[in-house]
């Protein structure tokens, strides 16, 4: 069973079809004691990072805390996957998870709009190991995205280092700058877009996710 | 690179699609599910459905119409026409729509942008602004916004009024230009400039598409961010990828393939 995650902020009906559409079997919940029950966890996510703070208050970011160091694979989607890092300056006051280190961003205001709406494409690691989300999925494959806030990239494509999984940048994509829109490791997973709404690009990396087992 | 998105509209009247393309192998070519799932796997970037229903039993199947449609769509879906509540748009994201479009409903009442965005997000409202540039002072700049079908004028300028939006909290502007519309002679690129300019958040042009030049147009010098395209799949444009294979050797970023 698959908890998606409903701490209300934003809609959920397209991202429970999606992974129903990919065999999933799926449980909409804000029950700690369901989430810290279910074989896999995905916590999506549009609108404001203070949003999170309902985690907290509800006791889900300590459910999911326990459930990624039993090894329970995780997939957050868009502030989702924000919400992985320290924090972000959307809002300064309210912590995230700190699976990953880092800061969200705001895009800089200048030539280019702000929110990043709409298909880019993704450019996927493939050093030092290939993106696991990325299974089958093609570079430059494009995917939705509506976000102004952004994870910074860390020393994408620099090869075995270290500091490569700092923040696990497992794709970039560039607007206005390169940023991170996936991160992964071991069992924890985030991509800034949109896969219930990337066509079959989206549903192939909602299987690879569904289909990874760890180890 | 971000690219430009093409947007297929279908206008739905009580479950039916009233215009739109006419697929050849199509079982039902008037069910706007059916149509809709045609148009994404032919490349359209997102889908609308506008219901233009006149009576209330109409609009009574909008949602099964909505829910029908989004079992088989993995690409933003907006719908609009009629939504005048956040309760009303609440049913329809229920229904799995990723967007609702409002227009008359928020220039009766701005609040409404941000009553939805707050429990949808930004990014799941669009406004829709209906203008025609006025006859005294026909610069882009003075265009008026007219509501209830473009029957009604509002005494407001269409980029004013798509700032006061923005502000309010809308995710997308979806702008159409009355006088260009059913012209088939081209986007209203001054009018798509002068809004996509004042505002920060995306705006999708509509209005006078009638061959693929067009949209090249309001991409550039419209500075459209999205255009979208309903009758020109009558006018010899046979699906949105051959739109956009026409696009991509124009220079302008498209998803393809898609």
């Amino acid at each position: 069973m698959i908890a998606v995650v409903d701490y209300k902020a934003g809609n959920l009906t397209s991202v429970v079809k999606a992974l129903r559409a990919v065999g999933a079997d799926v449980l909409v919940t804000e029950s700690a004691a369901e989430i810290a029950s279910a074989e896999r966890i995905v916590l999506p996510g549009v609108g404001h990072f203070a949003a999170t703070r309902r985690l907290d208050d509800i006791g889900i970011t300590e459910a999911v805390r326990a459930a990624i160091r039993r090894g329970i694979p995780f997939l957050g989607i868009c502030v989702g996957m924000q919400w992985l890092l320290e924090g972000s300056s959307e809002a300064p006051e309210q912590p995230g998870l700190g699976y990953f280190r880092g800061q969200c961003e705001r895009f800089p205001e200048g030539s280019e709009k702000v929110p990043h709406v709409g298909w880019n494409e993704i450019l996927t690691r493939t050093e030092p190991s290939p993106a696991r989300l990325f299974a089958g999925v093609e570079q430059n494959a494009f995917v939705y995205f509506t976000h102004s806030y952004f994870v910074p990239a860390i020393n994408f494509r620099r090869g075995p280092d270290p500091k490569l999984l700092e923040n696990g940048t497992a794709a970039v994509t560039h607007y206005i700058e390169t940023f991170a829109s996936a991160v992964e490791h071991e069992n924890v997973m985030g991509v800034q877009f949109h896969p219930e709404k990337s066509g079959e690009t989206g549903l192939r990396i909602l299987r690879n996710f569904l289909e990874w087992t760890p180890c | 690179m971000l690219t430009r998105r093409i947007i297929a509209c279908l206008d739905v009247n009580a479950g039916r699609v009233v215009k739109g393309v006419q697929f050849v192998d199509l079982v039902d070519a008037g069910d706007p599910a059916e149509l809709a799932a045609r148009h994404a796997a032919a490349g359209a970037d997102e889908i609308v459905f506008l219901d233009i229903s006149a009576t209330h039993e109409g609009r009574g199947t909008l949602l099964d119409t909505v829910r029908r449609a989004a079992q088989r769509l993995f690409v933003p879906f907006t719908v609009g026409g009629g939504i005048r509540t956040a309760d009303e748009a609440a049913a329809v994201f229920d229904a799995g729509a990723d967007k609702i479009s409002i227009n008359s409903a928020a220039l009766a009442r701005p609040e409404l942008i941000g009553e939805i965005g707050a429990r949808f997000g930004a990014q799941a409202v669009i406004v829709a602004i209906d203008a025609r540039r006025a006859a005294g002072n026909p610069a882009a700049e003075y265009a008026e916004v007219f509501v209830a079908g473009g029957r009604t004028p509002t005494g407001r300028r269409a980029v004013e009024w798509a700032r006061e939006a923005e502000q309010r909290g809308a995710g997308e502007i979806l702008l159409t230009s009355m006088d260009a519309d059913g012209t088939r002679g081209g986007f209203d690129c001054p009018l798509t400039a002068a809004v996509s300019e004042a505002v920060q958040i995306p705006v999708i042009a509509s209005g006078g598409a009638g061959n693929a030049q067009h949209f090249t147009q309001v991409f550039r010098e419209g500075k459209a961010d999205a255009a979208l395209a309903a009758s020109i799949f009558h006018f010899g444009i046979a699906d949105v990828r051959v739109l956009k294979e026409e696009l991509r050797r124009d220079g302008i970023p498209v998803r393809l393939p898609c």
